[in-house]
């Protein structure tokens, strides 16, 4: 078994919400509760869910971007939460991040050598000439040229200005990258380019993903394992093919069902879900899916279902699905 | 002018916009029909013409866009010579259009009720009493549960697809003959996208609206659309029926898009890619419009791409490409 490079364990995060002439707490945004996982060195794993499932909130609290509530993120053993100072800045270099959208994560007005290079100022690199050979060496990796160093962010089109997030999230020869929807604003024939690119990267530099996106096909398409959120937890997790081939969390398979195909005789069963996935501001009690589930009975308005393993590390949230018993 | 059995047929459309930068070929000679009763499905990329060919047809181009030539043939009239006031008659009542972002199309500060009540108003002359039964009538069938509630909400209160179910409304309200949808579910989750998807498979069976679904979305394509226009750069590259445009794809466009969108269920090592960026709108190469993305071409050493824009050309039954290669 590979050793795991990211391990995640009970992480929270809820979002105060104030109102009222005092600006008081009103209340909690729950945007994830309680999750908890593994990331293996070398391997690539798929965060899916709807918006406002916390995925976001997950990829950005591991890196801690934003405070989390509670929990424990070990980044190769280290707690990310309690490092400060140097430490920190240390781990900043292992773990990097590429944003959703290519048009507000890069300064318009730094020419994107230098934002690519900035990272590297910033960790200490000091001769100008190495960062902008560094600059120069990542642009090439992503399929831009050298000369497109000293141009601006407005003169590339979406599909360049990601690869160029790519790059600058690479420069710093980071370990781990967290990829927060890095395709999904992207155009089909272009989103193709980036996926192979981010896939290629991955081997040259065997680096370690965390893939968040709320397109599935795009997720088994990349993601050597899954994970399935809905409302602030994990649902289901498992190995890319047996999450595909036999999903076994009424959501995953809704979800699954949901989706389009690119196969006109293709005759399938469509499991179409009623209703909306409700406010995290006051998640349903019990299991969070039941308002949506087509198989909810009483125990689920109740209980919330733990998440079990039901063999072969294929964990599921629900309590339709147990695990097989444990022969005495 | 018009074939019987062709609701809507658009000739040689043409659609520039006039900037400071230079005049930009939104959309340049675009040619197709839709039957009565089908779904058409108009697929490409962004900044390929979709959306604005459909606001042509609903002659909904503002400064510094202009229909510069073409004819929108609609039963019998020309859509692109009528008059704004002759036009208020066939737009939102015999033909209407739904848009990506629901939420930005519906006036904030009014009541859903009376949104689609204007529509009866104009168009059908309805007083507010028997109008208000049927906007809720209309909610229901568009799947809104306790329509005489929802209908006093104001646009803000309503979720992405709540609103776009409102949206749908208020564009079958006066049972149109052809509805636009303008990427409807984009904006949405999918498990949101599949209901609204399952709502227009219904309203469409039962109601005979053709309908024009523009999407990039092969998948929604291939769920919905009987037939399907795919354009590229202002010019529609393929058209022809949906199970032909996914068996034998012919423009290579076509097929690179096809190759290119991961499947659910089928893991390839790598996707196909179409290598390079669409063209600038305002700065066209001169031949065809592909030609320096187009593997084909090399692979065959054509020379006559780079020179010479092809004529889109039937090259079976309902089946025409826009492609040297089959010339």
């Amino acid at each position: 078994m590979t050793e795991n490079l990211l391990e995640v364990r009970n992480l929270t995060k809820y979002f105060p919400v104030y109102g009222g002439v005092l600006r008081r707490v009103q209340g909690w945004v729950k945007a994830v509760d309680n999750v908890s996982f593994t990331v293996r060195r070398g391997e690539c794993l798929g965060l899916v869910g709807e918006s406002g499932c916390g995925k976001t909130t997950v990829g950005r609290a591991v890196l801690k971007l934003i405070p989390a509530t509670s929990g424990q993120v070990l980044f190769e053993g280290r707690d990310v939460f309690s490092l400060q100072g140097p430490d920190l800045k240390a781990l900043r270099h292992d773990m990097q991040i590429v944003f959703q959208d290519p048009y507000s994560s890069l300064d318009p007005r730094m020419p994107i050598g230098e934002s690519i290079a900035e990272g590297l100022k910033a960790h200490g690199m000091r001769s100008a000439r190495q960062r902008q050979e560094a600059a120069t060496e990542m642009l090439r990796k992503v399929g831009l040229e050298a000369y497109h160093a000293r141009r601006y962010p407005h003169e590339f089109s979406g599909g360049q200005r990601q690869r160029i997030g790519i790059a600058r999230a690479l420069a710093m020869q980071p370990k781990f990258i967290v990829c927060d929807e890095p395709v999904s604003a992207l155009d089909v024939s272009i989103q193709a380019q980036v996926l192979n690119i981010l896939r290629d990267l991955q081997q040259d530099f065997n680096l370690t993903y965390l893939f968040i996106a709320h397109n599935l096909s795009v997720v088994e398409h990349i993601s050597d394992r899954v994970a399935v959120m809905y409302l602030g937890k994990l649902v289901e997790m498992a190995d890319r093919e047996t999450l595909y081939r036999s999903p076994q969390h009424p959501y995953t398979q809704a979800l699954m069902s949901a989706i389009p195909i690119p196969e006109p005789d293709l005759k399938r069963e469509h499991i179409v879900l009623g209703g909306e996935v409700p406010s995290p501001l006051r998640p349903p009690a019990g299991c969070r899916f039941h308002t949506r589930c087509p198989l909810a009975f009483d125990r689920c308005r109740t209980e919330e279902p733990p998440l079990l393993d039901l063999g072969n590390e294929h964990m599921v949230a629900c309590h339709l699905r147990q695990p097989p018993p444990i022969d005495a | 002018m018009t074939q019987t059995d062709n609701l809507l047929q658009v000739k040689d459309l043409k659609t520039y916009f006039f900037t400071e930068d230079g005049i930009v070929h939104a959309v340049d000679g675009v040619d197709f029909s839709v039957k009565r009763g089908e779904i058409l499905g108009l697929v490409g990329e962004s900044g390929c013409g979709k959306s604005v060919t459909s606001h042509s047809i609903m002659r909904l181009i503002g400064q510094p866009g202009k229909i510069i030539g073409g004819e929108i043939w609609f039963d019998g009239k020309d859509l692109v010579q009528l008059s704004e006031r002759e036009l208020r008659q066939i737009r939102g009542n015999r033909i209407s259009m739904i848009f990506q972002q629901p939420t930005s199309c519906l006036n904030p500060v009014f009541q859903v009720k009376d949104q689609v009540l204007e529509v009866l108003q104009i168009h059908q002359q309805m007083d507010r009493q028997h109008g208000t039964a049927r906007v809720h009538e209309l909610l229901k069938m568009v799947g809104i549960s306790d329509p005489e509630r929802r209908a006093k909400a104001y646009p803000h209160e309503l979720s992405g697809g709540m609103a776009q179910r409102v949206m749908i409304a208020m564009g079958l309200a006066c049972t149109p003959e052809l509805l636009i949808a303008d990427e409807p579910t984009t904006a949405l989750d999918v498990t949101i996208q599949a209901q609204i998807l399952e709502l227009m498979r219904n309203l469409y069976r039962n109601t005979n609206t053709a309908i024009i679904l523009i999407t990039h979305d092969l998948g929604v394509v291939a769920d919905m659309c009987q037939r399907v226009a795919v354009m590229y750069a202002g010019k529609i590259v393929e058209q022809t029926d949906v199970r032909r445009l996914f068996r034998e794809p012919k423009h290579p466009y076509t097929q690179g898009l096809i190759g290119a969108v991961p499947v659910l269920g089928v893991v390839k090592d790598r996707l196909e890619v179409i290598p390079g960026s669409v063209p600038n709108l305002i700065d066209l190469p001169r031949g065809c419009r592909f030609a320096p993305r187009c593997r084909a071409r090399l692979e065959r050493g054509l020379t006559i791409c780079a020179e010479e824009e092809p004529a889109l050309r039937p090259i079976g039954l309902d089946h025409a490409v826009r492609c040297w290669l089959y010339e």
